[in-house]
């Protein structure tokens, strides 16, 4: 590779000419993001109050360990948990989305400016010298993004049927404030995993010549417009899924009550 | 008609300082508008270089309160004028004097990359067959005008000055523009990630926001390039997959 011979200006960390707030943006995605991890890892310590009526919890689903019927495998904690460690069946599961959100590329380069720094921001100064960039050991991880993707796509589905059975009511099928938002929850999460660059990858991106399959181009051409809002719908899903455990927690404690729309 | 001040950055690889001018602004006018002018009547040895002033040869790129851009297309009703305009030299390169910069360390990387290799002629004539919508994605990358204002936001040269590691944004569109091209048998897999650095892309997504001609680059192109180096190098059960199909 050419390389330039004559040594250039290092900016100081924060040093730019932009008059703006760009400060604003990563503050922003900082304190969104750190809101989130607190929250979810407060609600997965919990491990009570995931569940109300027909309504289960998206940070509990799919429950392997805990009271019927919501349980896939009965009372928990299993024999293999260490039983010095406080058990929560939601440990069992929230690496998946966890992984999937932290190895996205999206929010790979949203936690990067905010949390690191690295930017802090477009042309402006970082406060560190060396940068390893995802080329080696640690990040060079992400490159395990499309497995996350793979299980958060099943997680879809499991998240689609805890809509369903949120229609099942003591007597008769029905529709509660609690089904709309688990529905809501699962087609942001739907729109934000089926968006994602790896899956474009995986349904057609990976093929130069994709007119010889009508139905591969048609998938990348709806899976590239979810891309184009991956971002918003990263956001809109981070959102909605820590409101919809908060409103499960609220009716299973009792302090909300899900309201019944027919 | 109003009275802008500008802070315009005069000097060479040696030594320079901001220095300000007060120019009349009038409507319509870009910032290569005022900087002809200011070259005209009060600094006429100033540097700048400049060509169709029509968005489309990427000579004039610089940095525009802070932000790299193109002269020509940044129009003054566009900047806040209560504060002096600060116009400098793009930061990524070796300057040459005043507002021009020393890019060819871009056309010597350009000359890495492994060219365009086209399979086997479709027709007798030695002629190919090709769909739209199988041009569609390289396409885009066609429209990049080398202005190099993503080479000069990206941070991975900007503040690390890997030069010698890492090839930017306009070369892994390059890249991506051959190796979509579904005429195109060559393979630059291993190259991306062993000499042309595609790792150390960290995706801020700077180098898409700064482009004149709103190639979506790190979406469509570097994303894209990073999915199939791991195809290649970073997905064991795919291979595995690949070997039984």
């Amino acid at each position: 590779m050419p390389h330039i011979d004559v040594p250039l200006k290092r900016g100081r960390f924060g040093e730019t000419s932009r008059p703006d707030n760009w400060w604003i943006q990563p503050l922003v995605v900082f304190l969104g993001f750190s809101a989130f991890i607190c929250y979810s890892t407060w609600a997965a310590l919990q491990g009570n109050n995931y569940a109300s009526g027909p309504l289960l919890s998206p940070f509990y689903s799919p429950l392997l360990y805990g009271p019927e019927p919501y349980a896939w495998f009965g009372g928990g904690p299993p024999s293999w948990f260490p039983s010095f460690l406080p058990f929560s069946s939601a440990f069992l599961i929230l690496w998946i989305p966890g992984g999937f959100r932290f190895t996205c590329y999206y929010y790979r380069g949203a936690y990067y400016k905010a949390f690191w720094q690295d930017p802090p921001n477009c042309a402006v100064g970082e406060p560190r010298k060396k940068y390893w960039g995802e080329r080696t050991f640690p990040l060079i991880i992400q490159n395990v993004h499309r497995y996350f993707m793979y299980l958060a796509v099943a997680f879809i589905f499991l998240l689609g049927h805890d809509a369903w059975e949120a229609t099942k009511f003591e007597n008769g099928r029905g529709v509660s404030v609690g089904t709309l938002v688990l529905t809501l929850n699962t087609v942001l999460l739907g729109c934000y995993t089926f968006g994602c660059h790896s899956f474009r990858h995986l349904v057609g991106g990976m093929k130069d010549i994709l007119s010889a399959s009508p139905v591969r181009k048609k998938a990348y051409d709806c899976v590239g417009c979810l891309n184009t809002r991956h971002m918003r719908f990263a956001w809109f899903s981070l959102f909605c899924v820590g409101f919809s455990d908060l409103y499960v927690r609220m009716c299973a404690m009792g302090i909300w009550t899900d309201y019944r729309i027919f | 008609m109003s009275e802008v001040t500008f802070q315009i950055w005069r000097g060479d690889r040696n030594q320079g300082a901001f220095q300000e001018y007060k120019a009349e602004v009038t409507e319509g006018m870009v910032v290569l508008d005022v900087v002809h002018k200011i070259q005209a009547e009060q600094a006429n040895d100033m540097a700048v270089r400049w060509n169709c002033k029509a968005g489309k040869c990427g000579s004039c790129s610089a940095e525009i309160n802070g932000m790299p851009k193109l002269m020509c297309m940044t129009r003054m009703n566009t900047l806040p004028v209560d504060k002096p305009i600060v116009i400098e030299p793009m930061k990524t390169f070796p300057l040459i004097r005043d507002l021009v910069t020393d890019v060819s360390w871009n056309f010597e990387v350009k000359k890495t990359i492994k060219k365009f290799k086209p399979r086997k002629a479709d027709a007798p004539d030695g002629t190919w067959r090709v769909q739209q919508a199988d041009v569609d994605r390289p396409q885009e990358f066609r429209k990049c005008i080398e202005c190099f204002l993503c080479q000069d936001v990206c941070h991975v040269l900007r503040d690390h000055h890997m030069h010698s590691e890492f090839i930017g944004p306009r070369f892994l569109v390059y890249t991506a523009a051959l190796e979509m091209n579904p005429l195109d048998t060559e393979d630059r897999l291993k190259d991306l990630k062993d000499q042309h650095g595609i790792g150390l892309c960290n995706i801020t997504k700077c180098c898409t926001k700064v482009c004149p001609e709103h190639i979506t680059i790190t979406d469509n192109a570097i994303i894209p390039l990073k999915e199939r180096v791991v195809d290649e190098f970073f997905d064991p059960l795919g291979g595995l997959f690949k070997m039984f199909r």
